[in-house]
């Protein structure tokens, strides 16, 4: 599975969206525009943007609270998912959930969901709504490195692995679950060890190789929309150059550690790669930077204006009728 | 009109069900070809099949996760705990998920689920197999909590449930499984959730209860009507969430005097909201002490029989209880 030259000119183009988009959701935190707790994808997008290539856009996809970026490349619109971060009736829930519960049931994105690993079963029923209706979507489910030490996690995969459901599992390794890095807290290292236990193929991949995880995670997908072969695990090893959340002191790593990392940014390895094949000019995709900012910018600008809800709001939607 | 036991009540309105609407299917633990433990699905893989009679591993909070995540696809799933004992691994399920989907999508996305389990005490089940959680789910909005009393409503509330968008957890009291029956029509009906319901006249008080009390405080009001003359009126709350506040006011109104029975721990119980209820919205009407009859503030039902037993609110407690207020 390849991508063509206008679809790989779409990745830079998404990938730098998502980057700007967390850069400004930084400064509006530090501002004192969004409150709460804003967790940053900067470093992570090639993944996002991977999985928007190897699935259809009526695939599911669900994930966990680092969830701009996925949001994003499943395409909500930038405007609508700043609206939300700034709690404001234009946004995807109408500020009901903000920045860790971003989702669109047209789109097929169950959301960002904020207790660690508890999205996991979910994933897993959605899938058996698909194999019990005869459906051929697969389901994504994204989830971070320190989820793997959960129970969520290992029931929700022993059952998509007996029932053999269509689900793609995709941990991204940041290599810190919050502070704690994975070694310090998995008996196993290679995360992919743990899907044998559930009798599922699993892979690690490189998380900032874009083309390569179209690729690898395209043909999983192919693999698993069989309704006979049941659900495939990946371990995407990224890197997160930002910290955990804005409050995060990062006393856990030093800062030649993510300068290093910094070597292997996903957005640079791509541009190079597509001046490298021929595919843009330096020139060219300069210009795509200067629409994406204007399109964050125009998001901004959305989200700021959007009013605020009424607050007699507050008791719609507590049951439905 | 056939009289048939509360778990048949069950029965029966799962089968229906399921023969109505292909969306639902039931899953929990050894619900399949062995029928539920206390054989609530007899039949039903048989006759529905594997794929919509489904065993699954012993992994709770599972059966209520891929639950909710199939109601958000838009099937109607059925969840059994085997025990409303094994509930709380699923707490987060229940609680930050099924419960907040409606609200935190603004109205985009429901939970049709139901989640059903065998509640409470007195069959020496001892401490994991004896508990009522009720109050612990009442609490929180976006839940619906029902529990039925009687085969009738057991039939009828259970079929509205499947059929709610809302997420419903539908307790049945164990003991009462076979101890308790009624007449049941056969065929197509359905009980409202919502309403409470007066299931005995009477003017010298009122006695709010639900599931296995109920059937106990009916036992005790004619006892007391036979032996004192005193006329209990009796509600039967049968939805615990949301309330039914109209009904339960309303009969407070008329007689004065209120007991509520519960066999839940007795501090924040389920009846400690009604208790507030009446003294905030009916204050001028109270002709005596709001009374609680309840099991004990211990951290389970224990074993031994005599302990058991202590435990349990019963007829005889419910009689003593309802003279004690009647003749305040």
């Amino acid at each position: 599975m390849s991508l063509t030259p206008e679809q790989r000119l779409e990745a830079y183009h998404l990938m730098r969206t998502i980057r700007r988009f967390e850069e400004r959701c930084a400064e509006l935190y530090s501002a004192g525009d969004i409150g709460g707790f804003l967790h940053l994808y900067i470093g992570q997008e090639a993944l996002a943007a991977a999985v928007k290539y190897a699935t259809r856009p009526d695939d599911n996809v669900i994930t966990a609270y680092r969830d701009h970026g996925i949001a994003l490349a499943k395409g909500l619109e930038a405007g609508r998912l700043m609206a939300e971060m700034l709690g404001r009736t234009t946004g995807v829930s109408k500020g009901r959930g903000g920045s860790m519960h971003l989702a669109d049931v047209e789109k097929r994105m169950w959301g960002g969901w904020a207790i660690v690993g508890g999205h996991l079963p979910l994933a897993t029923g959605l899938a058996l709504a698909d194999d019990y209706n005869g459906d051929d979507r697969v389901t994504i489910c994204l989830m971070g490195d320190g989820s793997t030490n959960i129970g969520y996690f290992h029931e929700a995969l022993n059952m998509a692995g007996v029932w053999k459901l269509p689900v793609v599992w995709i941990i991204e390794n940041n290599e810190y679950g919050m502070g704690t890095s994975v070694k310090r807290a998995s008996a196993v290292e290679e995360l992919t060890e743990k899907a044998r236990a559930y009798n599922m193929p699993a892979k690690r991949i490189d998380g900032n190789d874009l083309q390569g995880m179209v690729q690898e995670i395209g043909e999983a997908v192919e693999h698993v929309r069989d309704p006979e072969n049941g659900p495939v695990l990946f371990e995407a090893v990224t890197y997160r150059f930002r910290g955990h959340s804005m409050g995060d002191p990062e006393r856990y790593r030093t800062k030649e550690e993510i300068t290093e990392a910094q070597r292997r940014d996903p957005i640079f390895l791509w541009a190079e790669k597509l001046i490298e094949d021929g595919v843009a000019t330096q020139e060219a995709l300069d210009h795509i930077g200067t629409q994406v900012e204007e399109e964050v910018a125009a998001a901004v600008k959305f989200a700021k204006e959007s009013p605020l809800p009424e607050l007699e709001d507050l008791y719609d939607h507590v049951y439905a009728d | 009109m056939p009289e048939i036991t509360l778990i048949e009540a069950v029965l029966q309105a799962m089968d229906e069900e399921l023969a109505r609407d292909e969306r639902v299917f039931i899953t929990g633990e050894d619900v399949g070809p062995r029928g539920g433990v206390f054989r609530a699905t007899m039949g039903l893989h048989d006759k529905y099949g594997g794929d919509r009679v489904i065993d699954s591993p012993l992994s709770e909070l599972s059966i209520v996760g891929i639950g909710v995540g199939a109601a958000l696809a838009g099937m109607r799933p059925i969840c059994e705990i085997q025990f409303a004992d094994f509930i709380h691994p699923a707490f987060n399920q229940i609680v930050n998920e099924a419960a907040r989907m409606y609200y935190r999508s603004d109205g985009a996305w429901t939970v049709p689920m139901t989640i059903r389990a065998p509640y409470g005490g007195g069959i020496s089940g001892a401490l994991y197999h004896s508990q009522s959680v009720e109050a612990l789910f009442a609490h929180v909005p976006g839940l619906k909590v029902v529990i039925p009393s009687t085969p009738y409503d057991a039939k009828g509330l259970l079929k509205s449930a499947i059929r709610d968008p809302n997420p419903v957890l539908f307790f049945e009291a164990k003991k009462g499984y076979r101890l308790i029956k009624g007449e049941v029509p056969e065929g197509e009906y359905t009980v409202p959730i919502g309403p409470a319901k007066v299931s005995r006249a009477g003017s010298d008080l009122t006695v709010y209860a639900y599931g296995m009390m109920h059937h106990y405080v009916l036992e005790a009001a004619e006892i007391v009507s036979r032996e004192d003359g005193v006329e209990c009126e009796v509600v039967d709350i049968r939805t615990l969430a949301p309330l039914d506040t109209e009904t339960v006011l309303a009969s407070f109104k008329k007689t004065g005097k209120a007991l509520i029975v519960y066999e839940d721990n007795r501090f924040l119980g389920y009846g400690a909201e009604i208790a507030a209820l009446l003294s905030d919205e009916a204050f001028e009407y109270m002709d005596g002490p709001i009374r609680r009859l309840t099991g004990p503030d211990v951290p389970g039902v224990p074993f031994s029989h005599p302990m058991q037993d202590f435990f349990m609110p019963n007829t005889s407690k419910i009689v003593d209880a309802i003279r004690e207020l009647a003749g305040y």
